[in-house]
């Protein structure tokens, strides 16, 4: 037991069956799908209600997972504790294995855009805002849209996720190539 | 202000655990890491492709086949609003390229030590609140595109659940095979 779980990797397969397990448990005993990305919609209208409330309670989007001022609905809920606590889970995976990352910037970016952190970090910043500005307009992410909605077989899901992998690679072969496979 | 502001403490409690399990087994299959995902836009390394595949396949088979066995409990399809799930997934790909990580693993990174990982959470937090503010336009004009309601395959085409899950089943294990054999000759 020890030693598998000091690994630093485990096999792709088994990982996949482990995730596809832990949905049956969401579904079957918590009424539940595995998601993320609808935490962040409640943590920006939590920090915005607190600067701007009658915006933010006024905003139809934010309405939707806020309630109303008379009857709020919990910021914190089982998504939220889920999405904190992975930070956890691989934080104790990798401590296990000996295996932190402490990447500042990666080999391929450095490779094609220098050594800049702050670039990199820019890039980072970039990439999240068009990244969750995708995923509320698709209404989900990889988790909820990808791994819960296409083992659910949703028509939805499955037309982000082809969507979501021709975009990935299009711009991946933009941004660094086909040398970029030599830096990866 | 803080009146609700937590869910019950049973219900923190399961998502806690859940999240423990999923950010462990995410740093286990490698997709915590750049690398990796970009490996797999280039072509290079199938890692996330291979999880994402077998979580699907592994989900679908207990989910349908615990409520065929008689378990009861619903489903969580998300809506279909062809044009929104469309754009999104285009602009949600090219920005999963830019920052290396999809929003699970990206927070997931950080406890992995990937310090660029929190900048994009950060910049996620921002993408969040622009599109709060453009939602009314959105709604207007490309969520009604499309829009088939919390539909899968099988209510589109009348088809069993079960052809897909096989039809998932037989590809992906000629396609993984077929992957496992040319990556152990390169």
């Amino acid at each position: 037991m020890k030693s598998i779980l000091t690994q630093s990797r485990w096999s792709p397969y088994g990982v996949g069956v482990g995730i596809g397990m832990l949905s049956w448990v969401t579904f079957a005993l918590m009424d539940k799908a595995l998601g993320a990305s609808t935490t962040l919609v409640r943590t920006v209208a939590a920090i915005e209600r607190t600067i701007t409330p009658s915006h933010v309670y006024s905003n139809e989007y934010f309405s939707r997972y806020l309630g109303t001022v008379a009857d709020p609905l919990p910021i914190v809920e089982w998504q939220f504790a889920l999405v904190v606590m992975m930070v956890f889970g691989a934080m104790l995976s990798s401590w296990l294995s000996g295996s932190q990352s402490h990447e500042n910037i990666p080999r391929l970016w450095k490779w094609r855009f220098g050594p800049t952190k702050g670039l990199r970090y820019a890039g980072a910043f970039l990439g999240g805002v068009i990244l969750l500005f995708g995923a509320r307009l698709a209404g989900g992410c990889t988790s909820g849209h990808g791994i819960s909605g296409g083992l659910q077989l949703a028509v939805s899901s499955w037309v982000f996720f082809m969507c979501m992998f021709v975009a990935g690679v299009v711009t991946t072969f933009l941004m660094y190539g086909k040398k970029g496979r030599e830096h990866v | 202000m803080f009146e609700n502001f937590f869910s019950d403490p049973n219900t923190l409690f399961m998502g806690a655990v859940t999240g423990l399990a999923f950010g462990f087994l995410l740093q286990k299959g490698g997709v915590t890491r750049f690398n990796v995902i970009m490996g797999q836009f280039l072509f290079k390394d199938f890692t996330v492709l291979k999880i994402m595949l077998t979580a699907i396949i592994t989900g679908a088979i207990g989910i349908y086949g615990m409520r065929a066995l008689g378990l009861e409990f619903s489903l969580h399809i998300k809506n279909t609003a062809l044009l929104g799930n469309a754009t999104g997934g285009l602009i949600f790909g090219s920005g999963m390229a830019i920052l290396g990580y999809c929003p699970g693993t990206g927070i997931a990174a950080i406890g992995d030590g990937s310090r660029h990982a929190i900048f994009g959470v950060l910049g996620m937090l921002v993408g969040t609140a622009l599109y709060a503010e453009a939602y009314p336009w959105i709604k207007s004009y490309i969520l009604e595109v499309g829009n088939f309601g919390k539909v899968n395959f099988e209510m589109v085409t009348g088809l069993s659940s079960w052809w897909f899950i096989v039809v998932l089943l037989i590809s992906s294990g000629v396609g993984f095979s077929a992957l496992e054999r040319w990556e152990q000759r390169h």
